[in-house]
């Protein structure tokens, strides 16, 4: 009931490759990490997931149905199950927190509720509740444009909370966040999985966060899957292998705040006593 | 061959690559413009030849002292009302035809892009089809509008209102669809993506982001319609635009001159409305 694809192809419009045969499979519940260098097709793979992208060659099922075969109505239904936090929360700066977060259930909600919602909020104590477990209940009626990019990531994972997905996305939802709060969403994450018996797969560019919250890390490397493997059996020399091309990396490139891939095998060491 | 291809980028990176069709560009268009002034017989010279000025400074000094009688202002007072009626009728009529439009037309809200999914061809085609609807509203100035519904209603305002209401609904529809396409679309992606509808996409992602452009075309559109309103007063639709036609046929510039003033105002009015919205959305 998770995902699974065979053999799937994904190229850019710029004849690029992002994916490159890639067959992965998750069941219902499982929780999966996704590693690898920058450019390694990370957010492609989890937009092909999303159903915003269209594979340009082999299988995809999602949810337990192929997204591309389905009619517009029950495309709409499948992607409404689908939860994705983005590493830049794409919301206007004019919204407030509460209404980016009730937005999650624009999916299930009938139309008079949503447009009702405009003119008083709809569920304060449902949005509240969600942004609390993130720390940030204080910022219910705040704009957007008036939060920090490690807040503007909590809203929008608030918003996933809040929408109650079966696969919830995460693409590197916590790249601008401290090592503590990084944690603290982490953490929500995996227990709102858990509890909703939930599929979570989520692109992680710092290795440690990966090792602690994942039973389960997929390496990707140039559009290939190069490990599928529980963090046990993660060894120095596969990730040194994985983010070998990146001191090649043009140094114009932002740096992410977070466990540079170097930091990785320390991490390694520290967490297999866990 | 490889050569070449070297050669080539070589010169790519010594001179701007954009120029050569920046060039062009320019020169075409002034290929193009000269013609169009000659074709239009525009000669500005002409203008400040003694014999013209003469003419000119005539007919404007028919029109002072503005006529302040208390009569006068009164038909003027009644006329003014029935402009503004006529323009925010029609513009409110123009509004309701334009949302849905809107909607339909606008590539910012197409869930088929994405994918492409499922009925991508058939939402090309009705994209096609709604444009085709908005060029045939627009297509035809509200004058002949106006002309048409004043034969068929009789002299009045109602003939304004309508004709207000089909070219405009057709020009907001295409301003709106394009206000929302050169917006930061992102956020409504977003929510398509999440399986939201078109309808609340667009007031949940794109509206606030685009609410403010919107306001200010909406209110210089309505400013617009004011100036249309009289234009079409000429052909029999009511408002200020009859009686200044009533005014000028008599050759009495003195009114004209106190319904241009009045004119005047209702834009600075307009102008001040748009800024206070425009202030209370930033």
């Amino acid at each position: 009931m998770g995902f699974q694809l065979g053999n799937v192809v994904l190229t850019y419009p710029n004849g690029q490759r992002a994916l490159s045969r890639i067959t992965l499979g998750a069941g219902r519940g499982e929780r999966v990490a996704v590693i690898g260098p920058s450019g390694a097709g990370k957010t492609s793979l989890l937009r092909l997931l999303g159903a915003a992208l269209r594979p340009d060659d082999g299988s995809i099922e999602v949810l337990g149905q192929g997204p591309w075969r389905l009619s517009a109505r029950a495309l709409r239904r499948l992607r409404s199950r689908i939860g994705v936090v983005y590493q830049k929360p794409p919301l206007p700066g004019r919204q407030r927190a509460i209404t980016a977060i009730l937005a999650g259930r624009l999916g299930s909600w009938p139309w008079w509720k949503a447009i009702g919602s405009l003119v008083y909020p709809a569920d304060i104590a449902g949005a509240e509740a969600q942004l609390a477990r993130l720390d940030l209940a204080d910022r219910l009626f705040e704009r957007c444009d008036r939060l920090s990019g490690g807040q503007l990531q909590r809203v929008g994972v608030a918003r996933v909370l809040y929408q109650q997905p079966d696969l919830i996305l995460a693409d590197e939802p916590v790249s601008a966040m401290d090592p503590t709060l990084s944690n603290l969403t982490l953490g929500q994450l995996v227990d709102d999985a858990t509890a909703r018996s939930a599929t979570l797969i989520a692109s992680l560019h710092a290795v440690d966060l990966a090792l602690r919250w994942f039973p389960r890390i997929v390496g990707l490397k140039a559009g290939e899957v190069v490990f599928d493997l529980p963090p046990v059996r993660i060894t120095e020399a596969l990730l040194r292998d994985l983010y070998a091309a990146e001191t090649s990396v043009p140094p114009t490139q932002a740096p992410e705040p977070l466990a540079l891939p170097a930091r990785g095998p320390r991490n390694v060491a520290a967490c297999k006593p866990q | 061959m490889q050569a070449s291809i070297v050669v080539t980028t070589a010169n790519a990176h010594r001179f701007d690559p954009a120029a050569r069709s920046r060039a062009t560009a320019f020169v075409v268009a002034l290929l193009v413009l000269w013609p169009l002034l000659v074709w239009s017989q525009f000669h500005p010279a002409l203008l400040f030849e003694t014999r013209n000025l003469a003419a000119i400074a005539q007919f404007l000094g028919g029109f002072l002292p503005p006529d302040m009688s208390v009569e006068f202002l009164r038909h003027v007072m009644r006329s003014t009302i029935e402009t503004v009626a006529i323009a925010t009728a029609g513009m409110s009529l123009a509004f309701l035809i334009a949302v849905p439009l809107t909607v339909a037309n606008t590539r910012a809200l197409s869930i088929a892009r994405i994918g492409p999914g499922p009925g991508w061809r058939m939402s090309r085609v009705l994209h096609v089809i709604s444009r085709g609807l908005l060029v045939s509203l627009r297509g035809m100035p509200e004058l002949v509008w106006a002309l048409v519904f004043v034969r068929a209603l009789g002299l009045g305002p109602a003939a304004g209102v309508l004709a207000l209401a089909i070219t405009y609904g057709g020009m907001l529809a295409k301003v709106y669809a394009e206000i929302l396409e050169s917006a930061d679309t992102e956020a409504a992606r977003v929510l398509l993506q999440a399986g939201s509808g078109r309808t609340l996409a667009l007031v949940y992602g794109l509206l606030p982001v685009a609410a403010s452009e919107i306001v200010s075309y909406t209110v210089y559109r309505w400013e617009c319609a004011l100036r249309a309103s009289v234009v079409m007063g000429f052909v029999g639709a009511g408002g200020l635009g009859q009686l200044m036609d009533q005014s000028m046929k008599m050759m009495n510039g003195a009114e004209a001159a106190t319904i241009l003033v009045v004119f005047l105002l209702l834009v600075l009015v307009a102008d001040a409305v748009s800024a206070a919205l425009r202030r209370g959305l930033a």
